[in-house]
């Protein structure tokens, strides 16, 4: 405890200000005084507002994005829990593009030291490191970093807000603030305040040093709590981005070039304006936009323009993607993020097993299609509203493609419907904002059709691996992970702010370098290819790469090695990471292993430590007549800090399966240098019925206290390669190339 | 020629040519953006609706064709009105992004309005054309059963 109020004097400064009606309460970090979002005028009072307090209540900020992940929740959980409000009176919105909003969690995540290292190191204030989201002005969503950037902003900004509102009571009674008690909204003395009554005077009254909640006394972290976007979303009143709607506007849809960042020669609107209720085609550059009084008469239209596309500047095709990216192996690599003990000469001692595996690259598809509402006001303002993962970006990227400054831009951001890494780039606000600057005074909502939105996405890379491994005496002695792949790091940020990070590739290779088996012998090499085409992050990133490799290799180890794989993998972990052992170890139980199995039935087992979080997952699966089927999974993580049980198991479930998903069917594949899949029928997640039953468990023993490992993404590295193993255990197959249904039967 | 909808037991009338799916007279022409747009080829189930009780796929459904009473998501029921199908829904937790539930809550609603006890084989049957990318499925499954007993204690 004496640790955190360290931290808190020496990293954070609590400010508060009057706003109409009220007072907020902004909480921001490092040295720097990032500029203020609510008042944006020069001279202002700093302030980063986290929490509004007025007659309505009290309104949370929170600076990241809700894409399903709950994390609105969890982050006004965090202020109500200092702040002694009711769970009823807190709502929650997000914050306007502000770098004072910049993601610390996202800042540790660009550090090349294991993350299970990470989370039991004393937390040590890399400047820079913590400078670099603020130089790229990343008020970004991903990487499973919200709740571990909120954990001590949130709450401090929830308690100084209250210790103020108890100053101010004092002030009115001529008592001391320790006088005083908050509950329900109000300070409780001789005579009790509405918050709301006391929040413009308790906005000059900031304390400079306030205590936090001992964690003994919660009662809203740790819990399940309600989600706030419950009801809207099961009574079809959330408002999603696609769902915006302004009078009198004009409905678009996109079609732009399928060889991606070719060129477009020429366009010819004539046979798309024959259909009904088309207004115009607008000229893109490299597409076109059909804008319609409907959507779906835009979407009919667009494929109707006929179109002269340039060449994009990759390969043909998927095989031949595949030779280009083989060819990296013969370079030297890009990194080597781990090299413990002397790989070449261990394996020159010969008895090797190798392996080689091929993965896909693969599409968000999330629910909600890509789509921006743009509107340009007569005072030559122009409102946007797009789900999106990176506001100050999206905001800037659209001011530079209209010719406007980003003060005349408001950017808003609706709940997302999905986002897993795809809602990062800013093309579909980009291109409703280009569209809207040919309609001045008219809001136009540009909708990509699913078929587009498949087409212009930014994938998650393909790659090969090459592992080789040697087993002596029942033990693994070494292993030699070699991968070979298009850096999405790279290629997206070159995208995205113009500058691709130099150096080491970590995104490429996580989840293979990092993870806590004590090899004595471990070494793991990053090569890169060339390939340019557009990449992005896909949930869990590289994770979802590594561990189908590492631990699809691992199996094989320790079939080799004529170990139980379970047992196998324990034996290499126990002495470098207890906590990481313990959710292996907790799988094992819950799904009964060293039981015997049930005939028919086969099982695997598979482990990633990924965004601070371990994961052991289980998995079931079973020969029916009309094909294999998922029976049961088991799942055991652990967070560090588990700050809402059903959250986590709900991401933790939803994101096994995605992993599954992907590894059963998942695949985009290229001809003619254009994405062959289309739509849902030939790009298909689970559906109900294909889903095994799910058991979690959630362990608090990873890190010092206080460590909040991810929960949205490290549920999905681990799902593929489990699969491919339960499917080896079930027929005795080895299949090394996802997806799998190449090879398997599964149940339609 | 304006077409006139029966829509949650109000007449609604809608501009927009016979031809286009019911599912954007609804989004488009009338604002009603509780039905979502996923997939427009009955891939996904996001589009839902019920028309005399019955589920379809609002992105197949020609606007001149939809006669009969719709019923879609917002006449279910309301935040301060639910159904019990929307509170077993709020009861389990069910929404992640949220996306898909107002097609999967439609779908469930034609389910247990023919099967008051459905079993998992009838759930699987019923709910496998509904689409959740963010993997809700064992949720969905547990507040169909929530809503189902919810509605035989009446
Ligand atoms: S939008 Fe109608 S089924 Fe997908
Ligand atoms: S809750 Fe996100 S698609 Fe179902």
């Amino acid at each position: 405890m004496a640790n955190w109020r360290k931290i808190t004097r020496r990293s954070f400064m609590v400010l508060g200000a009057a706003v109409a009606g009220g007072a907020a309460f902004g909480v921001y970090k490092v040295t720097e005084v990032p500029p203020n979002p609510l008042q944006p005028a020069a001279g202002a009072v700093p302030l980063n507002p986290w929490v509004i307090i007025n007659a309505d209540g009290v309104t949370v900020i929170a600076p990241r994005a809700e894409m399903g992940q709950g994390i609105s929740t969890t982050l006004a959980a965090l202020v109500a829990e200092e702040l002694d409000v009711d769970w009823a009176q807190v709502r929650v919105l997000h914050g306007p593009p502000a770098q004072a909003y910049f993601n610390a969690g996202f800042a540790e995540r660009m550090s090349n030291e294991p993350d299970f290292k990470l989370a039991s190191a004393p937390k040590s204030h890399n400047v820079l490191l913590e400078a670099v989201p603020k130089i790229f002005s990343l008020q970004i969503t991903g990487g499973s970093t919200g709740a571990i950037g909120g954990f001590m902003q949130m709450r401090l900004a929830g308690a100084t807000a209250r210790e103020a509102l108890k100053a101010a009571a004092a002030r009115r009674l001529g008592v001391s603030p320790d006088q005083l008690r908050t509950e329900g909204a109000r300070v409780i003395g001789a005579q009790s305040f509405d918050y709301a009554e006391l929040a413009e005077e308790a906005a000059s009254l900031v304390p400079s040093d306030v205590q936090l909640r001992d964690p003994s006394t919660w009662r809203y972290i740790g819990k399940p709590m309600p989600r706030l976007d419950m009801v809207a979303k099961s009574t079809g009143t959330a408002q999603f981005g696609i769902d915006t709607w302004l009078p009198g506007m004009k409905f678009a849809s996109v079609r732009m070039n399928p060889r991606r960042g070719g060129a477009m020669n020429s366009f010819d609107p004539k046979p798309a304006m024959a259909i009904a209720g088309i207004e115009r085609v607008v000229d893109l550059g490299t597409g076109i936009a059909v804008v319609a009084n409907n959507t779906w008469s835009a979407m009919q239209a667009a494929p109707l323009v006929s179109v002269d596309w340039g060449a994009a500047d990759y390969p043909a095709d998927s095989e031949a993607m595949f030779e280009n990216i083989a060819t990296a192996f013969a370079g030297e690599p890009n990194s080597r993020l781990r090299d413990d003990g002397d790989v070449e000469v261990e394996l020159a001692k010969g008895d090797l097993i190798e392996a080689e595996y091929r993965i896909p690259f693969l599409a968000h598809a999330a629910m909600e299609p890509l789509n921006a509402t743009a509107w340009l006001k007569p005072d030559g303002t122009l409102e946007i509203w797009c789900g999106n993962q990176a506001p100050v970006l999206t905001r800037d990227a659209c001011a530079a493609a209209v010719g406007l400054t980003a003060d005349k831009i408001t950017l808003h951001t609706p709940v997302m419907g999905g986002g897993f890494g795809g809602r990062t780039d800013p093309v579909p606000a980009v291109l409703a904002a280009r569209v809207a600057m040919e309609f001045a005074g008219t809001p136009v909502k540009l909708t990509y059709s699913r078929e587009e939105d498949m087409a212009q996405d930014y994938y998650r890379p393909a790659a090969i691996a090459r592992l080789t491994g040697r087993i002596e005496g029942g033990k693994a002695t070494a292993l030699w992970g070699r991968t070979a792949t298009p850096s999405a790091t790279r290629n997206a940020l070159a995208r995205l702010v113009g500058f691709s990070p130099p150096g080491p590739d970590r995104g490429s290779v996580e989840g293979g370098f990092d993870q806590p088996y004590g090899l004595a012998n471990y070494r793991y090499d990053g090569h890169l290819s060339d390939l340019t085409v557009p990449l992005g992050f896909w949930r869990s990133v590289g994770n979802s790469m590594n561990a189908f490799f590492l631990e699809s290799f691992i199996d094989e180890m320790a079939h080799a090695a004529a170990t139980d794989p379970l047992a196998f993998r324990l034996d290499l972990m126990q002495e470098t990471h207890a906590p990481s052992a313990a959710v292996l170890q907790k799988v094992r139980e819950m799904s009964g292993w060293d039981r015997l199995k049930r005939p028919g039935f086969g099982r695997g087992v598979a482990f990633c430590y990924s965004f601070g979080t371990p994961v052991a997952q289980v998995l079931e699966v079973g020969q029916t007549p009309d094909g294999i089927r998922m029976t049961r999974a088991w799942i055991a993580c652990d967070p560090g800090l588990a700050m809402d049980p059903a959250i986590i198991e709900a991401q933790m479930t939803g994101a096994m399966v995605y992993g599954l998903s992907a590894a059963v069917r998942g695949a985009i594949t290229f001809a003619d240098q254009q994405v062959v899949e289309n739509n849902f029928y030939d790009y298909e997640p689970l559906r109900l019925h294909q889903v095994p039953a799910f058991e979690v468990a959630i362990l608090q023993n990873n890190g010092q206290f206080g460590h909040i490992g991810g929960v949205g993404e490290p549920g999905t590295p681990p799902a593929a390669p489990a699969l491919a193993n339960a499917l080896f255990d079930l027929t005795g197959k080895r299949v090394r190339e996802l997806p799998l249904s190449d090879t398997f039967d599964f149940i339609a | 020629m304006p077409i006139t909808l029966n829509i949650n037991g109000a007449l609604q009338s809608v501009n927009l040519p016979p031809d286009i799916p019911l599912l954007w007279a609804l989004r488009d022409g009338l604002g009603m953006t509780g039905t979502k747009f996923g997939c427009g080829v009955a891939a996904c189930g996001a589009c839902t609706v019920l028309i005399d009780g019955e589920a379809v796929r609002s992105c197949q459904v020609a606007l001149g064709d939809a006669k009969g009473q719709i019923t879609t998501i917002e006449g279910l029921g309301q935040p301060d009105n639910l159904s019990p199908i929307q509170a077993a829904w709020i009861k389990h937790q069910v929404a992640q992004c949220g996306y898909c539930q107002s097609g999967q809550i439609m779908q469930a609603a034609a389910l247990l309005a023919t099967n008051p006890t459905p079993t998992d084989e009838d759930i699987d049957q019923v709910m496998q054309g509904n689409l959740c990318r963010c993997g809700t499925y064992p949720r969905i499954r547990a507040a169909i059963h929530e809503a189902a007993d919810m509605m035989k204690a009446g």
